[in-house]
């Protein structure tokens, strides 16, 4: 009946124009890198239309959480006269979503994201949006029904720490594309010049249920270049995969990967206070950069005459952080380390967005919720190096307890498929230690705060009316060992079903090659 | 284990009461169990496992507690016997990172196939108990290479060991059971780059193995790695043969063929599109079942179902972990993750235990929950392959183990 999954064709060039239209309506056009959040109007329309379909979900308190991800304050664009004609932002995204039909998946039990279980429950999708969710929802004729009884259904799972792509398999040097590991300091590269859409590991990740990837540069530098959200779609280029007008984000490195790099090749940083003070001399030149192109922009926007001062990439991408527009992902193992890197943020005033790996973010838990950074992690990696020795299994459980936004991330090609058993190797340790996390709390490490420090909370991640129909279908609980995500679907189109082979995309890697199922 | 459980916290108040002393500590029963385990005894409800000084002497239903020996209540929880953790290096690496704890792999030229793991085994790594947690009462420890010498071109890893991760002094359970060789890709980058040399090398080494001693060799050979290969010849000691590749798998079954070689396979990816023949030659397999990435030419047939396939076509699997020391504790999921995909789930039990306790020629003694067995015993909150499920009490060899490890003293000290 469905014909196969394929990749979209390369649009032609009028095709980007006719992409960006489909999410004019969320942004800001003439900011199309800066991501809009949800403003508490928002929130309050969505909760009043939420009542009315008579769904069973804590919105209000969703909403809530959407608006504290807010950005700081952005700077608001020059005045349209006087500034120049905005220019269309470079390697725009191109994202279209595949056809998908009005579906209603019916009398499963759902983790919605927000904190919320719902048993016995319908998620409604339609136009690739989440229509409702709840326990008395009406099922228009002509809507595709999915019996969900005896199944689970979850947001999309995110993965807020990748590298598919950029460190492609087969693992060859050919595919070594994530670490420009040839100066510590590199802002200036972006981690979508580098993403190989045939990687097939993206085709395992949307068997585990990923529907949504934050792929970062490596962490053999201080700065190690942009980061890119992808939406986990069948793609010939990593525009087409592109998540739709997600905020930029930066790749930082603590620690020993930059220290052992550099140092053991005679040059800075050979320690950590070396790689502090390198952090700290960046965003001297960061700001200094920030004032000149104000200044340029002030006068512009006055009409004086001025000279732009010449784009420096790195530095450009720094002074994003500073501004607010770009979000700091720090790779960062000790909680002493983090410690410094917070007040690295504070000296220079950047906030940092979430800590990465984070093995000891549960030794300073209390500061991290206080401080309102996130933690991407592990549950069950340890030992491979000195600083992750104090890696523990009840790291996200401790975080959730007091308070900290936590996701579970991967890092990893096999680990990237079942983030759902990552998770629960993390919620049994929790309650070894006398930490019971619910589950549809849990269920937040690998959907809505993965999104969070995306910056794409507010568009997916939670089973919310008006969000994007990012959403899995288990075979049972998630948190179960024998879960398989039998359908997965990325605004609403079905991009994956155990049930229909037509689904089970090939990249062009493996054609003709004799690869396996699964 | 405190709040969330009251049946367990009880359980562990039961067996902290009878400890009394050390010799009494061996010898108890385990009464109202669901056993599951592989052999005669199989899946059990309400099975009693009676231990005397350290080995089972009777389990099943109906099977009589005798008088005045300390019981243990299950209240119907799943017990098994001790998970067999293979293709690990513990006890022989902290840290990977850090060199100076890391004794699995060596640059010495002169050190090939008599290099031997037994010498280098830390009994205080933090490791052990960490890895204990997850169920594991054994593992095998094997060699591996240390490529950072590129020109040391000798096949052999080295001799593997068989541990207890029981609290104590002396871990080695049994030295010698097998002969580490790793072929494919990496394999042949050791010995110049091609498969094409590299089985040509093998068999002149078996060759000239089957010879009087002479006084030079074409190799670089000490006396030591001479002598090292002898059992593997004899067959006396398995040659545990790294491979991925399905092509590279039927040329290690056409060596074993000609040299008549016991050989183990590990790794081995790709064994499922040649599964037949893998077990028309009766050699069994070492797999771990999320190796499923194409992460190289070797294996880009790697897929989740390798475990269901060979099982079904009658080849016998042992099922490991994530890595070869922090990951051990996950191959209980893995063996979850390949019964989500079609491995029955006795087999799934069976991949953790009796398998490769028969693979590695222990399962005189260990590897299931049967009469003349040592007691390793694991009672779980649930079923055991499940991340859900925690470990409520470990024996090895009758010998309650604390359910402590440097990694849970860090979270008591920082969870509020």
């Amino acid at each position: 009946m469905r014909s196969p999954i394929r990749p979209p064709r390369i649009p032609p060039r009028g095709g980007r124009i006719a992409a960006r239209s489909i999410v004019a309506a969320e942004s800001d056009p003439g900011v199309t890198r800066q991501l809009p959040q949800t403003s508490p109007r928002q929130c309050d329309r969505r909760a009043a239309r939420t009542v009315l379909l008579g769904t069973a979900l804590a919105l209000l308190a969703g909403c809530s959480a959407a608006s504290s991800s807010a950005r700081p304050a952005a700077t608001p664009p020059p005045p349209p006269s006087a500034a120049p004609a905005p220019a269309p932002a470079p390697f725009a995204s191109t994202y279209k979503p595949l056809p998908a039909a009005d579906t209603a998946i019916v009398g499963a039990s759902i983790l919605t994201g927000t904190g919320a279980r719902i048993d016995n429950g319908t998620v409604l999708m339609a136009a690739g949006k989440i229509l409702a969710v709840g326990t008395d929802i009406a099922v228009q004729p002509g809507v595709r029904v999915i019996d969900g009884r005896g199944k689970w259904v979850t947001p999309g799972i995110i993965d807020a720490h990748s590298h598919l792509g950029v460190f492609a398999a087969p693992g060859v040097q050919g595919h070594a594309d994530g670490n420009e590991n040839i100066d510590p300091y590199t802002a200036h590269v972006w981690a979508e010049h580098s993403v190989w859409p045939q990687d097939p590991v993206f085709t395992k990740a949307r068997a585990g249920g990923v529907t949504s990837l934050l792929i970062l540069p490596g962490s053999a530098n201080l700065f190690g270049g942009r980061g890119v959200s992808v939406k986990n779609v069948p793609a010939v280029t990593v525009q087409q995969m592109k998540f739709p007008d997600a905020p930029y984000t930066l790749k930082m490195a603590c620690g020993e990967n930059p220290k052992g790099r550099y140092g053991s090749r005679g040059r800075a940083p050979a320690t950590r206070m070396g790689e502090v003070a390198g952090f700290r001399r960046a965003w001297i030149d960061a700001a200094e950069y920030g004032r000149k192109v104000d200044a340029y922009e002030k006068k512009r926007a006055r009409g004086e005459a001025a000279e732009a001062p010449k784009r420096d990439l790195g530095l450009e991408t720094l002074a994003g952080v500073l501004k607010g527009d770009i979000l700091v992902q720090n790779h960062c193992y000790r909680a002493d380390e983090m410690a410094v890197m917070l007040d690295v943020g504070h000296e220079f005033g950047y906030k940092t967005r979430a800590f990465h790996h984070a093995v000891e973010a549960y030794k300073i838990a209390d500061m991290l919720a206080a401080e309102d950074v996130c933690v991407a992690t592990w549950a069950t990696r340890w030992g491979f190096k000195m600083e992750a020795y104090d890696a523990i299994e009840e790291n996200a459980a401790i975080l959730s307890k007091a308070g900290a936004c936590v996701a579970i991330h991967s890092d990893e090609q096999r680990l990237v498929q079942r983030l759902n058993i990552e998770s629960a190797v993390a919620l049994a340790a929790g309650r070894r230690a006398g930490i019971d996390i619910p589950q549809e709390e849990a269920i937040k490490w690998i959907t809505i705060n993965p999104a969070r420090i995306m910056g794409i909370a507010d568009r997916t991640g939670s089973l919310e009316p008006g969000k994007m129909a990012d959403v899995v279908l288990w075979s049972r609980n998630p948190f179960s060992v024998y879960a398989i995500a039998e359908k997965v679907f990325i605004d609403g189109a079905l991009v994956l079903d155990t049930s229909d082979p037509a689904t089970r995309y090939r990249s062009d890697f493996e054609i003709g090659q004799p690869v396996g199922e699964e | 284990m405190t709040r969330q459980f009251p049946a367990f916290a009880a359980l562990s108040l039961i067996l902290a009461a009878a400890a009394a002393g050390p010799a009494a500590a061996q010898s108890f029963a385990i009464t109202n169990a669901h056993v599951v385990t592989s052999g005669p005894v199989g899946e059990v409800e309400n099975g009693t496992i009676v231990v005397r000084d350290g080995r089972i002497v009777a389990a099943g239903s109906g099977v009589a507690v005798p008088a005045g020996v300390r019981t243990i209540d299950a209240r119907g929880a799943t017990v098994t016997p001790g998970l067999i953790a293979v293709n690990t290096a513990l006890g022989l690496v902290e840290v990977n990172s850090v060199d100076g704890s890391v004794d699995s792999k060596t640059t010495n030229s002169g050190i090939s196939a008599s290099f031997d793991v037994q010498y280098g085994l830390n009994p205080a790594s933090t490791l052990i108990p960490i890895a204990r947690l997850g169920g594991v009462t054994r593992a095998v420890v094997m060699p591996d290479y240390d490529d950072s010498d590129v020109a040391r071109e000798l096949p052999f890893a080295g001799k593997a060991a068989m541990i207890s991760l029981g609290e104590g002094a002396n871990i080695l359970h049994r030295p010698g059971i097998g002969m580490m060789l790793e072929l494919g890709e990496d394999g042949a980058a050791r010995v110049g780059g091609s498969r094409a040399a590299e089985f040509v090398q093998l068999r002149q080494i078996f060759d000239l193995a089957r010879q009087p001693p002479r006084e030079e060799y074409p190799f670089e050979l000490s006396q030591a790695d001479l002598a090292a290969r002898r059992p593997v010849l004899s067959g006396a000691m398995p040659l545990i043969v790294v491979v991925h590749r399905a092509a590279d798998i039927r040329q290690v079954l056409k060596l074993a063929s000609d040299y008549k070689l016991k050989i183990i396979l590990s790794g081995a990816e790709e064994a499922w599109r040649v599964a037949g023949e893998i077990a028309a030659a009766r050699v069994p397999v070492l797999i771990n079942p999320t190796s499923n990435i194409p992460s190289s030419f070797d294996m880009l047939g790697a897929s989740l179902q390798n475990a269901s396939i060979l099982k079904a076509a009658g080849v016998e699997i042992a099922i490991g972990g994530n890595d070869a020391g922090h990951r051990v504790r996950e191959m209980r999921y893995n063996a979850g993750l390949a019964v989500s995909r079609g491995l029955p789930y006795a087999a799934g039990i069976e991949a953790l235990t009796l398998a490769p306790a028969r693979i590695f020629g222990v399962s005189d003694l260990l590897g299931s929950i049967a009469p003349g067995k040592a007691a390793d015993i694991v009672i779980w909150d649930g079923d055991p392959l499940e991340p859900l499920t925690q470990p409520t009490a470990i024996f090895i060899a009758g010998k309650e183990q604390p359910l402590t490890s440097r990694a849970t003293e860090l979270g008591k000290r920082y969870a509020r």
